[in-house]
């Protein structure tokens, strides 16, 4: 009966609700008393200092961890229930073992699978090389993983996020290893993902400039939200001073990210 | 020619054919796990848990493998706990019980007189000596493998190459490692009485080495490894026969010496 009531109330148009949410590890609270609603199709920037909470987060929507306290939904359901396809998730710390043999365009193909394939070939493979494509790495395809630098490696990882065409893309600073011009194509391509989907987008970064200009909503996280709200709002003095306490950086960083084009 | 047919038709050559087949089966594919998982010392640590078993078996008169079957399982289950809750590596989590299990061992063997015949055998082996009964536990082994295989490669190799994308697609990453740990334990107490705990030790490594110094894919490599492995088995055995050296030790030169080649032909392939 309860869970029924919860979701009579979960508006469908939103991809993620989460109320009075507060996560802990331990005796550390890593997250806490959070409510965020982010809609289907919306682009949301994540930044915020170091060990704020944004992969906990990212991770608490992908159904890897539960919350202690509050609730989270995802397209109205517990995210843990959603089968693994709705999501497309380029993790932050690369727990890979980068001596495995294997080819970039298996790592791809594991998106469709959702498992290690055995053989890429066929649809597998199209499909596959499609994505790598449109990610700038179809010349990688068949280059051992454990040649590639940090950077090529993210954008497999990228390509193999797309792959399945994600109802939510989950990317968590994505632009790791990332020369500019890297950094650029990667915001070109989300930018068109945006553009041309109704895939909800959550990206961790801490480009601020990509941030300002790209995404709808910026969300600033230190355990609090500190707020979720327009970039021009979001990148505000009190919001980053809340957020990383010392104004004089920031203030650089952001008179950067506004002005500068 | 005609000699080996002769070999060929004597009953107990048939009998470690087929357990060099097997356990060269079993052995290889579970190594290609151990060895991209740098889990090469678990053959060791568990074969001398099993060993630890084997011993009080002997010492209270029992079938050794009714005591080294769960004292090993119950060591690989422990390991991988110790690693999944603790911050030790699992070369330490494993080093702890292998040196437990062989001063037990020890211990037990050292209460009971007459002891080192019997632990000789279960150390080296005897695949020229193998029992109908042994051998027919182990093919049922290999048959469990095969079947499990067809689903459980595919989440072992996801998780092997990154875990969190493992868990991201709703792998049960912690419940996959055990039954790893459990399926290699298995492997070994099977074989032990085949082949000796040196000799599966071997399998469960160099096999997998070689063939990931070839390959370019895990699937590759983990056929490969197979064929690596069964190769050694049938070769070694009949070097062995003719030249009338020890089997175990034979089989395991013919594997050194195949990844011996492998390395030869990944450096001259650069
Ligand atoms: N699995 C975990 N166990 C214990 N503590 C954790 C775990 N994951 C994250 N933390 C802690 O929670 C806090 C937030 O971490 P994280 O979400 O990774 O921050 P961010 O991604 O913003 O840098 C940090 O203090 C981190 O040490
Ligand atoms: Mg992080």
């Amino acid at each position: 009966m309860h869970v029924t009531l919860q979701r009579d109330l979960t508006d469908l148009s939103n991809s993620v609700e989460i109320s009075s949410l507060t996560v802990q590890f331990g005796s550390h609270t890593a997250l806490m008393d959070i409510n965020l609603t982010i809609k289907s199709g919306e682009f949301i920037s994540v930044i915020g200092p170091n060990g704020g909470g944004k992969s906990t987060l990212v991770r608490l929507i992908l159904g890897l961890i539960q919350p202690n306290i509050g609730t989270i939904y995802v397209f109205g359901s517990k995210p843990s229930d959603l089968p693994s396809d709705a999501f497309g998730y380029v993790p932050q710390i690369k727990t890979a073992d980068r001596s495995f043999p294997a080819l970039p365009i298996e790592l791809v193909a594991s998106g469709l699978s959702a498992t290690w394939p055995r053989k890429v070939k066929g649809e597998l493979k199209e499909k596959a090389l499609d994505a790598l494509k449109t990610v700038g790495a179809e010349h990688l395809a068949d280059r051992p993983l454990s040649r590639l630098s940090g950077g090529e490696l993210q954008r497999i990882y990228l390509a193999r996020s797309i792959v399945r065409n994600p109802k939510i893309l989950i990317l968590d600073e994505p632009a790791t290893g990332f020369d500019s011009t890297a950094e650029m194509d990667l915001n070109k391509t989300i930018e068109n993902i945006h553009k041309v989907s109704d895939t909800t987008i959550i990206m961790v970064t801490h480009d601020w400039e990509s941030a300002f200009h790209h995404s709808d909503r910026v969300a600033v996280l230190n355990k609090n939200l500190i707020c979720c709200d327009t970039p021009d709002s979001a990148f505000s003095e009190d919001a980053l001073r809340v957020a990383f306490g010392h104004i004089g950086h920031t203030h650089e960083m952001l008179f950067g990210a506004k002005h500068h084009h | 020619m005609q000699e080996i047919i002769n070999i060929l038709q004597m009953p107990f050559i048939q009998r470690a054919l087929i357990a060099g087949i097997v356990v060269g089966f079993l052995g290889s594919f579970y190594a290609a796990f151990v060895v991209q998982r740098r889990m090469s010392f678990l053959g060791d640590g568990l074969a001398h848990s099993a060993f630890g078993g084997i011993a009080l078996g002997l010492l209270i008169g029992t079938e050794p493998m009714w005591i080294a079957l769960p004292a090993t399982v119950i060591v690989a289950l422990a390991i991988t706990w110790l690693k999944e809750k603790t911050e030790l590596g699992s070369d330490t989590a494993i080093g702890i019980f292998f040196a437990v299990s062989m001063a037990l061992g020890i211990i037990f063997l050292s209460l009971k007189k007459n002891y080192s015949v019997d632990a000789f055998t279960y150390l080296f082996g005897s695949i020229l000596m193998v029992q109908a009964a042994d051998l027919y536990a182990s093919i049922i082994l290999a048959v469990v493998t095969i079947l499990i295989s067809a689903r459980y490669w595919h989440r072992w190799a996801y998780a092997t190459f990154d875990t969190e994308l493992a868990k991201s697609d709703r792998h049960n990453v912690r419940f996959d490692d055990y039954l790893l740990s459990v399926m290699i334990a298995l492997t070994i107490v099977f074989s032990i009485k085949l082949v000796g705990i040196v000799l599966i030790a071997a399998y469960l490594v160099i096999p997998a080495a070689a063939s990931r110094l070839i390959s370019r894919t895990f699937y590759s490599m983990t056929v490969l490894s197979i064929i690596f492995g069964i190769t050694a088995s049938v070769a070694g055995l009949f070097l062995s026969v003719i030249f009338d050296l020890p089997s175990g030790a034979v089989i395991i030169l013919t594997q050194a010496f195949i990844f011996f080649l492998a390395l030869i032909y990944s450096r001259l392939r650069k």
